[in-house]
């Protein structure tokens, strides 16, 4: 049918993880946001939810590294972290092998993106789920864009992905929502980790809202490393929603630095014809 | 010298069930397989030290990227707050980070972290 809900949010392990070590009032308002988000993306009525991720060398390593890749499984499972140190118990999420083969079939039409018939969920999926899908019911579409491992595809990949995502949902008869997860700047399971450029984020935040395409690829990575650590390289996730938003505004409706959690944390949504 | 098989290694052990278990009954003799088994021998012998103590600073110093790194620490029950303190202790004692995508730090930093290059 087409897209019906394109969101972001952030995914850091320690959100679940190291939950009793934050602020516990910074913890609720978090905690608080992702059940409006889900709210908000229950309301969209999806048939699957395609999560666009940045996952951290649990099914991709330097082997064989794509720089986008699809799922395409009936089932997946997670997390791969042990699940006492992410305090998200093991879990199965039901996929559709069908619906992601039709998806790839049109995103290859200009994006030459890699498909995986297996796939473990870390954090990078888990943790978004965990909130927006808690009883793992909605099919999942996992997507990854490398953002670990240079080198990187440029951002404007990043972005003709995001628009071959949109294309695809638009050509099947299922509802269709995305969300992309991801840091924005944060210095993640490093000596830095807590260290948050909040400046950085609000601006990057100002530019996914308004969406506007030469703005939100005005970055380099060299840049981008400096002032928003190699966490910051996950905006490639945020870029994609963005062009899978077509021009869509945005709206940020939680933003706040969480040290313990390494991040600025983040729900935001665009808004797409209320009509859908 | 190879920081792309140290990483390798971690990765096996981080998804693999029957790596840990037999890393935890044999660590040297489980890095020494998979050296041989991927055909690098010449895991160094600090490479091996750090893989196997586990030395999380020395590890963190040659350039292992720490969404593979905090899962070892965390395989070792190290604590949130010792795994940093033992990264930072691991420059503070061997220098800069020597390779890998966090040594982009000395290519943006002042000229004085550069000579570990």
């Amino acid at each position: 049918m087409t897209l019906v809900f394109a969101g972001v949010c952030s995914h850091a392990p320690g959100i679940t993880g190291r939950a009793d070590l934050a602020d516990p009032q910074l913890k609720e308002g978090l905690y608080l946001a992702f059940d409006e988000l889900r709210a908000r993306l229950e309301e969209s009525r999806p048939d699957a939810i395609v999560v666009v991720a940045a996952e951290h060398f649990a099914n991709f390593f330097m082997n064989n590294m794509p720089a986008f890749a699809v799922g395409m499984a009936d089932h997946y499972s997670g997390p791969i972290e042990d699940p006492d140190w992410l305090k998200i118990p093991k879990f199965t999420a039901p996929g559709n092998r069908n619906l992601s083969q039709r998806m790839i079939q049109e995103i290859m039409q200009t994006v030459d993106v890699a498909y995986a018939e297996e796939w473990l969920f870390d954090h990078g999926i888990a943790v978004p789920l965990n909130f927006l899908t808690p009883k793992f019911d909605l099919p999942v579409i996992p997507v990854n864009v490398n953002c670990q491992g240079p080198p990187l595809a440029p951002l404007h990949r990043s972005w003709a992905f995001g628009e071959a995502i949109r294309r695809a949902a638009d050509s099947v008869p299922e509802r269709i929502a995305v969300v992309g997860t991801g840091g924005i700047s944060h210095w993640p399971a490093t000596p830095d980790s807590g260290k948050i450029n909040e400046t950085w984020d609000r601006d990057f935040l100002d530019r996914w809202c308004r969406n506007d395409r030469a703005q939100l690829l005005d970055y380099d990575d060299l840049t981008v490393y400096t002032e928003a650590g190699q966490g910051g390289f996950e905006i490639r996730t945020f870029l994609a929603v963005a062009a899978a938003a077509k021009g869509a505004p945005g709206t940020v409706h939680y933003y706040q630095p969480i040290p313990i959690f390494a991040v600025g944390c983040t729900t935001a949504t665009y808004d797409l014809d209320p009509n859908l | 010298m190879s920081l792309y098989y140290v990483q390798k290694f971690l990765y096996e052990l981080n998804r693999n069930d029957a790596t840990q278990v037999a890393y935890a009954a044999d660590p040297h003799g489980t890095v020494e397989q998979f050296g041989l088994a991927a055909g690098v021998q010449n895991l160094s012998s600090q490479e091996q030290q750090a893989l196997t103590e586990p030395d999380i600073g020395l590890l963190y110093h040659l350039g292992v990227n720490g969404q593979i790194l905090m899962h070892f620490a965390a395989f070792h029950g190290i604590a949130w707050a010792d795994y940093l303190e033992r990264m930072r202790e691991g420059i503070r004692t061997h220098g800069p980070v020597r390779e890998g995508v966090y040594a982009m730090t000395t290519q943006v930093g002042p000229a004085t972290q550069q000579g570990d290059h």
